[in-house]
C-alpha cells in the first residue's frame, strides 16, 4: 500500500524512515511549494487556517502521485486542528480521489482507537519491528533537534552564511542515511562538526529572539517564509519553542508542559487550544531569561493565536520585553516579512544600545 | 448595586435564566443597546484586527455599559452541554477584555462548565450570587424562580418565536401570539445565536427572507432530542457547541424536515465556521436530492443590500425549482 503524510518541517526524514521499515512504499510529501498553496487555497474553505490549507495542497500533490494510504493525527479541541483529517477526508472524498485516511487521536484520549490503528499499521511486520525502528527514529528526531538548535546559535556567528545553510543540509542528509541507532548518533556528530567547522566570529553578541507560536507555522520554513533563515543571517540567534522531539513527547504522548502554562496563568487561566496559552507563557520565560524580543507567528484566523495576541501588550508591557506578531496566509509576501523583521531587529539594537549605556 | 450585560455572544442563550436571577436578588440589570455602528466601531478600536467580528462587538458593547454599572457580567463559558466547549474566544474572553478595554469595573468572570455535572448551572449561578448577598434562601429562590423562566424560554423559541419575541413574552407574562408561518419555500437558517438574531449583524436577514414568502427555520426550533439523535449521525462531531448545534440542525432538517434550501450565516474570518460551512455545504451537496446552499458572510462592512441581492436571487431559484415562479 502507498503510503503518505502531512509535511512540517524536518518531520519528514523520520516519519518516512518509520514508515519504510514497516513495510509501506512511501510516496514522499514534496516541500511545500507555491503551487502546494494554491491548490490548498483552491479547495480549502477560505478561512481555514494556513497549515489546513498546505497540507490539504501535500495531499493534492501526493494523491496524484498515487498515495493511498494518508496518516495524520487527530485531537479532540478546542481547537480546528483535530477535526483537520475528517474534513481533509471528505474534502479529497468530494473530489473523487477515494484515498483512505487514518487518523491517529491522543493515546490517552482514545486507547482502543489508537491500538487498532496502530495494529493496521504495523501489521506487515510486526511489533518487534516498530519497536526496534521506533528507537532509531526517536534517535533521529533527537539528532534533529540538536542540528537544529546548533545551527541557530552558529549561523548569527558565522562568516559566510551560505557556508553554514550549506553544511546544513549536508547534515540532515547524513542523519536521513543513518540506519541504526549507532548510526544517528555518528550522523548528529558529523552534522555538528560541520556545522562547527565554518569559520564563525565569536566575540559577536547577537540578539537573542525567542519565536513562539502556532506549531506548523513555527516548524514549516514554506509557512514563514524562513524566518528562522531571515533571522540568523540577519545576526539573530532564535531560539525556537517548539521542537520536534519534545513536542511529540508532550503532545502525542501526553498531555505535557506544565511549567509553560503556569507561567501564562496570571495573564490567561484557560487552555485555549492550539499553542494559545503556551504563547504567553513562553513570553515570560524568554523575558526571564534575558531574551532582547519575540517573535509570535500564527495564521490567519487561529483562534488560540488570536486570543493570546489580545493579551501580549499587557505581558510585555509587565516583563519588559518587546514582542512582534506575525498573522500569516497565502497573500503575506516574503518582502514583507522582512521589512518588518529588520523594523523588529533595529528596535531591538536600539533596546540594547540603551541598556547598556544605562 | 447595578449589574452590566453585553447584548451579544452568550446573551441569546442565557439572558432569560440570568435577567430573573438578578431581579430575585434585587440587583439592578442594565443591558447595552442593539448592536449598531458606533458600537462596533468602538469594539473595532480595542480589539486586535484579526478577531471576528461578534468578538469586536462584544467589545463595544462592553465599552458601552463599562461606566454605567457597578459590576459586569462576563462569565468564562467553557461548556454548556457538558460534551463539548465553546469556541476558545469564548474561553479566552475575560482575558482579551481585561487586557483590551482599560477603566473597567469589577468583572464577574465566574467559569461555567458543564462536563462537571447537571446541577453545575445552579452551583454556577450560585457562586455568582454570593458576589451579591449572603444570605442563601434569597439566592436559591431566585434560582428556582429563573429556571422556571429558562425553561418557558426555551420552549417559546421551540415554537419559532425569537429571543427578542419570547424575552417580551416572558416580561409581560403574556400568552405568546399564535405564529403560523406562511409561505410558499421552506429555508433552514443556521448560524450561532448572535449572528442571526442580531440584526445589525444579520442585516435583518430573517425579516428579510420572510417578506419574500419563505418560511425560516432555525437551530433553534429543533427539538433537544432531534438534535441528540442527530448528533449520533457523523462519524466525528466539531469540537464546539454552537457550531454542532448548526451541523446537527441542518442533519434534521435535511434528513427529517424536507427542507428547500439552506443559509448558513457565518462571520468573517470565523475560525470554527471554515469546518462547520464545509461540512453543511458537502452534507446539502451530498444528499439525494441535492440541497441548494447558500452562504452569506457578515463583517463589519456587510451592507443590507448586497445581502438583499443575493438572498433574492437564491429564494428565486428555490422557487422557480419548485415550479412556483
Ligand atoms: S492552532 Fe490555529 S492554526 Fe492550528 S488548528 Fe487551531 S486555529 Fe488552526
Ligand atoms: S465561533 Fe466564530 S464568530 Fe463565534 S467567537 Fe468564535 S470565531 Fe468568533
Amino acid at each position: 500500500m502507498k503510503i503518505s503524510f502531512p509535511y512540517m518541517g524536518t518531520s519528514h526524514i523520520v516519519v518516512s524512515y518509520l514508515f519504510e521499515k514497516l513495510g509501506f512504499e512511501v510516496i514522499y510529501p514534496p516541500t511545500p511549494s507555491k503551487r502546494t498553496l494554491s491548490l490548498g487555497v483552491q479547495y480549502a474553505p477560505e478561512f481555514a487556517c494556513l497549515p489546513f490549507k498546505i497540507v490539504l495542497g501535500t495531499y493534492l500533490e501526493v494523491v496524484e502521485k498515487g498515495a493511498e494510504i494518508l496518516i495524520t493525527s487527530g485531537g479532540c479541541g478546542p481547537c480546528r486542528a483535530g477535526y483537520y483529517g475528517e474534513l481533509h477526508k471528505r474534502i479529497l472524498h468530494d473530489l473523487g480521489y477515494p484515498v483512505e485516511m487514518i487518523v491517529i487521536e491522543p493515546p490517552l484520549v482514545e486507547p482502543l482507537d489508537f491500538l487498532r490503528k496502530l495494529h493496521k499499521i504495523v501489521k506487515p511486520k510486526g511489533i518487534f519491528n516498530l519497536l526496534h525502528y521506533g528507537r532509531i527514529a526517536l534517535e533521529k528526531l533527537k539528532a534533529l533537534d540538536v542540528v537544529e538548535s546548533t545551527l541557530h546559535e552558529l549561523r548569527p556567528l558565522a562568516l559566510d552564511k551560505q557556508q553554514i545553510n550549506q553544511a546544513y543540509i549536508e547534515g540532515l542528509e547524513l542523519i536521513r542515511q543513518a540506519d541504526s541507532v549507532k548510526e544517528v548518533i555518528e550522523a548528529k556528530k558529523a552534522a555538528l562538526e560541520m556545522l562547527e567547522s565554518v569559520p564563525a566570529d565569536h566575540t559577536f553578541k547577537p540578539l537573542r529572539i525567542g519565536l513562539i507560536g502556532e506549531i506548523y507555522v513555527v516548524l514549516e520554513p514554506a509557512a514563514n517564509h524562513d524566518i528562522e533563515r531571515l533571522l540568523g543571517e540577519r545576526g539573530a540567534y532564535v531560539h525556537r519553542s517548539i521542537f520536534l522531539a519534545n513536542w511529540t513527547r508532550d503532545n502525542v504522548l501526553a498531555h505535557g508542559e506544565k511549567d509553560i502554562r503556569a507561567m501564562a496563568i496570571p495573564y490567561l487561566n484557560q487552555m485555549v487550544g492550539g499553542h494559545g496559552q503556551n504563547s504567553v507563557g513562553e513570553v515570560v520565560r524568554y523575558a526571564e531569561e534575558g531574551f532582547d524580543g519575540v517573535i509570535q507567528l500564527a495564521p490567519f484566523t487561529c483562534i488560540p493565536e488570536i486570543v493570546a495576541k489580545s493579551i501580549m501588550p499587557a505581558v510585555s508591557r509587565d516583563k519588559n520585553i518587546p514582542v512582534m506578531t506575525l498573522f500569516l496566509d497565502e497573500q503575506t509576501g516574503q518582502a514583507g516579512i522582512e521589512t518588518r523583521i529588520e523594523a523588529f531587529l533595529d528596535l531591538l539594537w536600539q533596546k540594547r544600545k540603551k541598556q547598556e549605556a544605562s | 448595586m447595578r449589574v452590566g450585560i453585553p447584548r451579544t455572544l452568550s446573551f441569546f442563550t442565557l439572558y432569560p435564566l440570568l435577567k430573573p436571577f438578578f431581579d430575585g436578588l434585587g440587583v439592578e440589570v442594565v443591558v447595552s443597546p442593539a448592536s449598531n455602528k458606533a458600537l462596533l466601531d468602538e469594539g473595532v478600536k480595542d480589539t486586535v484586527n484579526d478577531a471576528c467580528v461578534p468578538i469586536k462587538l462584544f467589545h463595544g458593547h462592553v465599552v458601552a455599559l463599562k461606566d454605567k454599572v457597578d459590576v459586569l457580567f462576563m462569565p468564562r463559558i467553557i461548556s454548556l452541554d457538558g460534551k463539548n466547549t465553546l469556541c476558545p474566544k469564548f474561553l479566552g474572553l475575560p482575558d482579551m477584555v481585561k487586557y483590551s478595554v482599560s477603566n473597567l469595573p469589577e468583572i464577574i468572570e465566574t467559569r461555567l462548565d458543564m462536563k462537571k455535572g447537571k446541577m453545575e448551572i445552579y452551583r454556577f449561578l450560585y457562586r455568582v450570587g454570593k458576589r451579591f448577598t449572603d444570605n442563601k434562601v434569597k439566592i436559591l429562590r431566585a434560582i428556582w424562580h429563573a429556571r422556571y423562566k429558562f425553561s418557558r424560554y426555551r420552549k417559546l423559541l421551540l415554537k419559532g418565536l425569537t429571543p427578542e419575541e419570547a424575552f417580551t413574552c416572558l416580561h409581560t407574562g403574556q400568552e405568546p401570539p399564535h405564529k403560523e408561518q406562511s409561505g410558499q419555500i421552506k429555508l433552514a437558517v443556521l448560524g450561532y445565536p448572535y449572528t442571526i438574531y442580531d440584526d445589525y449583524i444579520s442585516v435583518g436577514l430573517l425579516d428579510m427572507l420572510r417578506e419574500q414568502g419563505v418560511r425560516v427555520y432555525t437551530a433553534e426550533m429543533v427539538p433537544e432530542e432531534a438534535m441528540k439523535r442527530m448528533s449520533k449521525k457523523l462519524p466525528k462531531n466539531l469540537f464546539w457547541y454552537y457550531s454542532n448545534r448548526v451541523v446537527w440542525g441542518s442533519q434534521y432538517y435535511i434528513n427529517e424536515q424536507n427542507i428547500d434550501g439552506i443559509i448558513h450565516v457565518t462571520a468573517f474570518s470565523c475560525g470554527p465556521d471554515s469546518m462547520t460551512n464545509k461540512l453543511v455545504e458537502l452534507e446539502a451537496k451530498q444528499h439525494q436530492p441535492k440541497i441548494p446552499f447558500l452562504t452569506i458572510t457578515v463583517d463589519e462592512h456587510t451592507g443590507e443590500a448586497g445581502v438583499a441581492t443575493r438572498v433574492e436571487a437564491f429564494v428565486d431559484l428555490i422557487k422557480r425549482k419548485k415550479g412556483i415562479i
